[in-house]
């Protein structure tokens, strides 16, 4: 019985390291792999130590550039995605909550005829219009601007139905009280609804931020010029195919540096996840 | 304070259902109105639309001397306590309270005031920096109260407050409406299924069925005098006793249990009725010369003791003081007050009373 107590405990252990170890080790050679010498990684036999590289690789592909087929700096494409990023988030829950309000408190002709409406772009994500929506960005003089390449990802449904849920929940009294306490709509949204959806915006944004932290086709066909691409775009950019050498040390850096914005969305908010986890405001 | 006058008050709804029927109700300045009724009679539609958060779809609503059909909640000058309390859950107690005087533009010392003072009634002044979730059913319900009555409104409007509390507090809480009640003297309309609360705190009940009063009166008034078989049940603990009945001459009622002299001044009947009596006025006979009667199911509730048995084909229940033995299905004689029997039309349920 002790045997079998300590392997059935010890086995979670094991299942829990590998998961780890899988997850966890291609970052950890990318981090060796950036503090290395070009060379060193490009002759394919990778060490599993840290090498001597880690200030210099960084400050370079930081502040200088690489010598591939984009030469901005990741300091420019970091800071591209983090705004691409914010403002796609916090875009699609104000135009979504904005949206979910309307259908679910306000009774107009075809409000359901609305809300389907707004469901059925679900089914139509940027990849399945994106010829019509390059069209449009284009004519309107939106390549190689933050608009282009933030606006057509914001109209949300998902964002929508996830706020229209969360609204239902809200108990009626609550919108009975606000009326006889004299607040109109614009107050009732204002003082009650916002303040009560905190959490579920936090957890939106976490998720929202990460998707558009990613985008890799938009971006891809919208910025052409150096100075606006965003640090997915740029990694690809510095893998060179042709005659030159790609610099290995600088892409794994990149790559590095394209983790950490989302990790820290992620570990930040968490607290507020949990938070809005544990305590039920209704 | 103001008095509120419904007249010929009528719900349809969009599908064609029908809440409330052409009601007409006066509840005078400072009164404690109760509407009573079993679920779905009309009586929480008739209230909210008092509120305003109902549109009427005919009649007027007056309260004071303005016809308010048209005229906006948060308007109409009234405070409504909700049956969940509907407090807001992001903000403290004190903000709860002060929020409408807040919306209303009223000055800071003044709302200050206010709530404080409202708070120091209902004894909440201790919870007024917590928040709705960190406070008990009851003391919940106080910050609904103090968010009422902070408001100083014409009419207070009560949509069932006690129904989410415990046996125990809603008697602790039912004697401090009263108690309230009979402090501010405000005109309070109270929305109820519990005949108990009803009977205790209103000095005007209205009983409402399918969408209809049936009866408007005093507690009193509706226990003795009910105006319909529908009342006459709904009313009292346990339920009185009904039985189909036959006039046979004048002031005599022939039942199921046997011939009934009632009092033939009050009801003016003939031919077939319907005969109520309630439990509590039957009594045991000291002789043989009652009606025979033998309890099938003896219950005892310490301070009275409830008898079933049967009238023929009719289950009656009587309601006994607990001293002396009664055996259960042995054969024993009751005793019926005149003045405490009832008589209702076959048909209609209305009283026969004169």
């Amino acid at each position: 019985m002790v045997e079998h107590r300590g392997l059935s405990s010890f086995l979670p252990y094991v299942v829990l390291t590998l998961g780890v170890a899988i997850i966890a080790f291609p970052v950890y050679l990318c981090f060796v792999g950036s503090t290395h010498p070009q060379d060193v990684v490009a002759n394919g036999k990778m060490p599993l130590v840290p090498g001597p590289l880690f200030f210099e690789t960084y400050y370079k592909t930081l502040f200088v550039g690489s010598s591939g087929s984009t030469r901005e700096p990741v300091s420019t494409m970091l800071l591209n995605s983090f705004i691409m990023a914010c403002v796609i988030a916090l875009g699609k829950i104000s135009i979504s909550i904005i949206s979910a309000f309307a259908v679910v408190y306000f009774k107009f002709p075809f409000r359901m005829a609305a809300f389907w409406l707004i469901f059925i772009t679900l089914m139509l994500p940027v990849e399945v219009r994106i010829y019509p929506t390059y069209k449009i960005a284009s004519d309107l003089n939106l390549l190689d601007s933050f608009t282009g390449l933030t606006v057509p990802l914001i109209a949300s449904a998902t964002a929508t139905l996830f706020f229209r849920q969360f609204f239902m929940t809200i108990p009626d009294e609550l919108v009975e009280a606000s009326k006889l306490d004299g607040a109109g709509p614009l107050r009732f949204f204002w003082d009650t609804v916002l303040p009560l959806s905190r959490t579920n915006i936090a957890a939106l944004f976490v998720i929202l931020f990460i998707y558009g932290w990613n985008q890799y086709l938009w971006p891809i066909l919208i910025t052409t010029r150096d100075d606006m691409q965003t640090i997915v775009i740029g990694i690809k950019k510095m893998i060179v195919t042709a005659d030159a050498l790609t610099e290995w040390n600088v892409v794994l850096a990149t790559a590095m540096l394209a983790m950490l914005p989302p990790v820290m969305v992620v570990v930040l908010m968490q607290r507020w996840f949990v938070k809005g986890l544990v305590e039920t405001e209704k | 304070m103001a008095t509120v006058a419904l007249t010929n008050i009528k719900k349809i709804y969009p599908g064609g259902v029908e809440a409330v029927r052409d009601v007409s109700l006066t509840v005078p300045n400072g009164s404690f109105t109760v509407l009573l009724g079993p679920s779905g009679c009309g009586k929480s539609t008739l209230l909210r639309m008092i509120a305003g958060l109902e549109t009427i779809s005919a009649g007027t609503c007056k309260i004071g001397e303005r016809i308010v059909n048209e005229i906006e909640p948060a308007a109409r000058d009234i405070a409504m306590v909700f049956q969940n309390y509907a407090l807001y859950p992001h903000m403290s107690v004190y903000d709860n309270m002060a929020y409408g005087l807040r919306n209303r533009g009223m000055p800071k010392p003044e709302i200050d005031k206010r709530v404080r003072e409202a708070a120091a009634l209902l004894a909440i002044e201790d919870f007024l920096t917590r928040k709705p979730r960190a406070l008990s059913g009851g003391q919940r319900q106080r910050v609904a109260m103090g968010r009422a009555i902070v408001r100083e409104p014409l009419v207070f409007l009560f949509d069932e407050p006690l129904s989410n509390l415990d046996a125990k507090l809603r008697v602790t809480m039912r004697l401090e409406i009263k108690r309230l009640h009979n402090r501010l003297n405000a005109t309070s309309i109270f929305v109820t299924h519990d005949q108990v609360e009803a009977m205790t705190l209103a000095d005007q009940v209205v009983v409402m069925n399918t969408g209809r009063i049936e009866q408007i009166g005093a507690p009193g008034e509706v226990y003795k005098h009910p105006a319909s078989r529908f009342v006459a049940s709904f009313i009292g603990s346990p339920a009185m006793n009904l039985m189909p009945g036959k006039i046979v001459e004048s002031g005599i009622v022939e039942t199921p249990g046997g011939k009934l002299p009632f009092d033939a001044t009050r009801f003016s009947a003939s031919g077939e009725v319907e005969v109520g009596v309630r439990p509590e006025d039957i009594h045991a006979a000291g002789d043989a010369n009652g009606i025979p009667f033998t309890p099938e199911l003896v219950e005892e509730l310490g301070a009275t003791r409830l008898l079933h048995g049967n009238f023929g084909a009719t289950p009656i229940i009587v309601a006994i003081p607990a001293s002396g033995t009664v055996h259960e299905n042995k054969e024993m004689r009751l005793l019926i007050d005149p003045a405490a029997v009832h008589l209702f039309d076959r048909n209609t349920g209305r009283s026969l009373a004169r």
